[in-house]
Parts: C-alpha cells; sequence; structure tokens
C-alpha cells in the first residue's frame, strides 16, 4: 500500500511521464524539422522532471525499487496520469492543443509547488518551471499561429480544441493525495487556480481567433487509473523493454 | 552563505577544470557552474553537481567524466545530484561566455532581452561569426535542451544560442 507521499508525487510525474512517451512517438515524425527538435525537446525535459519524481518515489518504497520499475513495471491501472496527456497525436493540431491545454495547467501547478513543505518537491517544482516557462510560450505561440492563420488551420485548431476541451476538469480534482496533504503544506487546493487556468486558456484562444468550447460534460477517470483505449498501447510499447529482457540497462 | 556562489577546494580546482561538458567540449564543468561544491571530507572527494536542465543527457557523463579524472589523481570521489537551488545561466562565468562565443555559440543575454530575442521583437543575438545582430530565430528550441536555432541574415550562417535560464 503506496503512501499518500508516494501516490502524490506519481500521480503529478505520470502525466509528465505519458504526455513525454506521447512527444517521443513523433521523433523523426514532426511536420518540420524545427518542430520535430521542439517537441522532442520538450519530451526530455518531461522525462527529466519525471526521473527526479520516480526515484524520489522509490526511495520512499524502499527495497529493490528503482525509477525504471516505478517507470516501467506497473499496470495500467496503477498509472495515474490525465485522459488528456494519453490522448493520441491526431495531426499537429491535436498535438499542439493538448500540450497547450497541458502546459498552462502544468506552469500552474509547479508555480503553486515551489512553495510545498515538501522540499525535494519544492526543488523540483524550482527546476521544472524554468523549463515549462519554454514550453507554455511554444505551444502558446503556435495556437495563435494557427488558429490566427489559414482557414484550414484555423478550423483544425478549432476541432481539436473542441474534442479535447472535455478532458480540462479532471486536472483539476482532487484525488485522495491531495486532499491528505493538503493540510501539512505538501499538496496544493487545485480549484485555486482553476479561474486563473481558464482565464490565461481564454486570453490566448481569443487572440488565436479560436472559440472557447463550452462545454458542460467533461471526461474524468485517469486520476483513479480508469484510462481511455489509447493507455494500453501506450504502455505496450513503453514497456516492452523491460517486459522482454527484465532490468536491463543500457 | 551564499549558495550561488560556489564552494571549491583549491586542490580540487585544477582536477575539475580538466573535466569538460560532453556536449560543449570547450566549457570546463567550472566555467559551466554546474559544480556547486568539492570538498576533502576525511580523504575524500566529496562533489556537488547541478544538472542545467532536468533531462539534460551529458548530466550522467559528467558525474563518471569527474569521478574518473579524480581517481587518475588518486582520489576516491563521491558525486551527488543536487536540484536545490536550480541552476541559472548567470553561473556561466566570464571565461565560460567567451569560450561559448569563440566556440560559434552566442552566450546568454539578460532574461529580458533574451524574452526579446525569443519572442522575436527585437534583433540583439549577435552572431558569434560575424558579430552581425542582423539574427532572425529558426527555432526555440536547438541541438540540445540548452539552446535555441537562430540564423544570421548578414553571413547567412545558422548557429546556436545558448538560452537564458533563470
Amino acid at each position: 500500500m503506496n503512501s499518500s507521499l508516494e501516490n502524490y508525487i506519481i500521480q503529478i510525474a505520470d502525466n509528465s511521464l505519458i504526455l513525454g512517451q506521447r512527444l517521443g512517438e513523433l521523433c523523426g515524425h514532426g511536420p518540420s524539422l524545427e518542430t520535430d527538435i521542439a517537441l522532442t525537446n520538450i519530451s526530455l525535459d518531461l522525462f527529466g522532471q519525471v526521473r527526479s519524481y520516480y526515484q524520489y518515489a522509490a526511495k520512499l518504497q524502499g527495497g529493490d525499487a528503482n525509477e525504471d520499475t516505478v517507470a516501467f513495471l506497473r499496470k495500467e491501472n496503477e498509472y495515474k496520469n490525465v485522459l488528456l496527456v494519453e490522448q493520441p497525436n491526431t495531426d499537429f493540431g491535436y498535438v499542439i492543443v493538448r500540450q497547450f491545454l497541458f502546459d498552462h495547467f502544468h506552469w500552474l501547478l509547479q508555480d503553486k509547488l515551489q512553495s510545498s513543505s515538501d522540499e525535494t518537491i519544492a526543488a523540483i517544482a524550482k527546476k521544472s518551471i524554468k523549463e515549462v516557462s519554454y514550453h507554455v510560450r511554444f505551444s502558446s505561440d503556435w495556437i495563435r499561429r494557427l488558429g490566427d492563420g489559414t482557414a484550414e488551420s484555423h478550423e483544425r485548431i478549432q476541432q481539436a480544441m473542441n474534442d479535447l476541451w472535455v478532458y480540462t476538469d479532471e486536472l483539476f480534482q482532487m484525488t485522495d493525495a491531495d486532499i491528505d496533504l493538503l493540510e501539512s503544506g505538501v499538496s496544493v487546493d487545485l480549484a485555486a487556480f482553476r479561474d486563473e487556468y481558464y482565464a490565461r486558456v481564454k486570453s490566448v484562444l481569443e487572440e488565436s481567433t479560436i472559440e472557447t468550447p463550452e462545454s458542460k460534460y467533461f471526461q474524468k477517470g485517469g486520476k483513479k487509473g480508469i484510462h481511455t483505449e489509447h493507455m494500453g498501447f501506450i504502455l505496450t510499447e513503453m514497456q516492452y523493454m523491460q517486459r522482454t529482457y527484465p532490468n536491463m540497462t543500457w | 552563505m551564499n549558495l550561488d556562489e560556489p564552494y571549491i577546494e583549491e586542490e580540487l580546482r585544477g582536477i575539475l577544470n580538466g573535466v569538460s561538458d560532453p556536449e560543449i567540449p570547450v566549457l570546463t564543468v567550472l566555467q559551466m557552474g554546474v559544480v556547486r561544491s568539492a570538498r576533502i571530507i576525511n580523504g575524500k572527494a566529496v562533489i556537488k553537481i547541478t544538472p542545467t536542465y532536468s533531462g539534460c543527457p551529458a548530466m550522467d557523463v559528467i558525474g563518471e567524466d569527474i569521478t574518473k579524472a579524480l581517481k587518475n589523481e588518486g582520489f576516491d570521489a563521491d558525486v551527488e545530484l543536487v536540484l536545490s537551488p536550480a541552476w541559472t545561466t548567470d553561473w556561466i562565468n566570464k571565461e565560460g561566455r567567451e569560450a561559448l562565443e569563440k566556440y560559434g555559440i552566442a552566450a546568454p543575454l539578460e532574461a529580458d532581452a533574451d524574452k526579446d530575442a525569443l519572442l522575436g521583437n527585437k534583433r540583439i543575438v549577435k552572431c558569434p561569426q560575424c558579430g552581425s545582430t542582423n539574427t532572425v530565430l529558426v527555432s526555440q528550441f536547438g541541438s540540445t535542451a540548452c539552446k535555441a536555432l537562430f540564423k544570421c541574415e548578414d553571413c547567412l550562417e545558422p548557429f546556436d544560442y545558448f538560452k537564458c535560464l533563470k
């Protein structure tokens, strides 16, 4: 049975792991050399942050646990990432919208975590936020460029925004770990920056001539380990090496 | 104690000066500012290093290279990775900045200026080949996590710019 602190670390890190894996799929397949390099750079930043979190989680777990066992040897329902990050790379529009919707959340979360009472979580946040600032800039620039671009690019971004919007509410869903660690100041109250998140997102969408979707229904489940049909395929590819050759290292 | 100021024991300085960044070989780990402290404790060299970017793949190699260099000089080494305080491009020292420019990588600007440069508002990044500031951003992300890609519109050479990280 994991402690709340382990669960908390894992739920934060899993978002970055699965998004990093999704972006990694684009290595060599980006629409241009520059975007290819940018997306994989972002992936690398996310994996770097994940390593820090999983090393910490493994230390808490003790025994033979290490960052690789945490990353690769869990079952699907043990991954606690939000549904948004596991959505497929349908086209560049979807890739950018997914990134944009996550980056603004990620930045605000890391900003708050800088003052977490847990020293390691605060240190990772202070390091990560500098990197995430570049991610936010990159994805927001592309939303503007494509949203306010040609009729075709506008339509594609609008379509992706409409489709992925239903996954935004889950970002702010409080888990047991979130609630348990609130009083001690380790975790942060997600509701406290929910309005700011939507305000920031909407402001970029307005500049981009993209309509903010109005949805009353939101998809949730990832934070409880109930994933969309895409998750199994991601894990199959990601875990292949460790499942086939257990404990292999570079 | 000022945490922004690294503490390097003199006896170890010379050895560490011989270890360079595997991705930017003209820059030593001391010029780069990734070594935060180097002390000799009970005859053992205890080194603390900090990553430039969380995902920087060079960090593992830097740790190994430092261990090897110290071993060659008869020291047992203990290299620890620390995250706090987080590395900033301000820690690249003057010699480091000069070495970067000479190598063909534009050194980081101040934070405000950097934003202008990366947003394409102003042409202020100096081409390390010809010195012109008539340069344009090609991509905010370059060949490694710490660099952006620029092009000089006068000499037409593409070049790396070391992104400001504060």
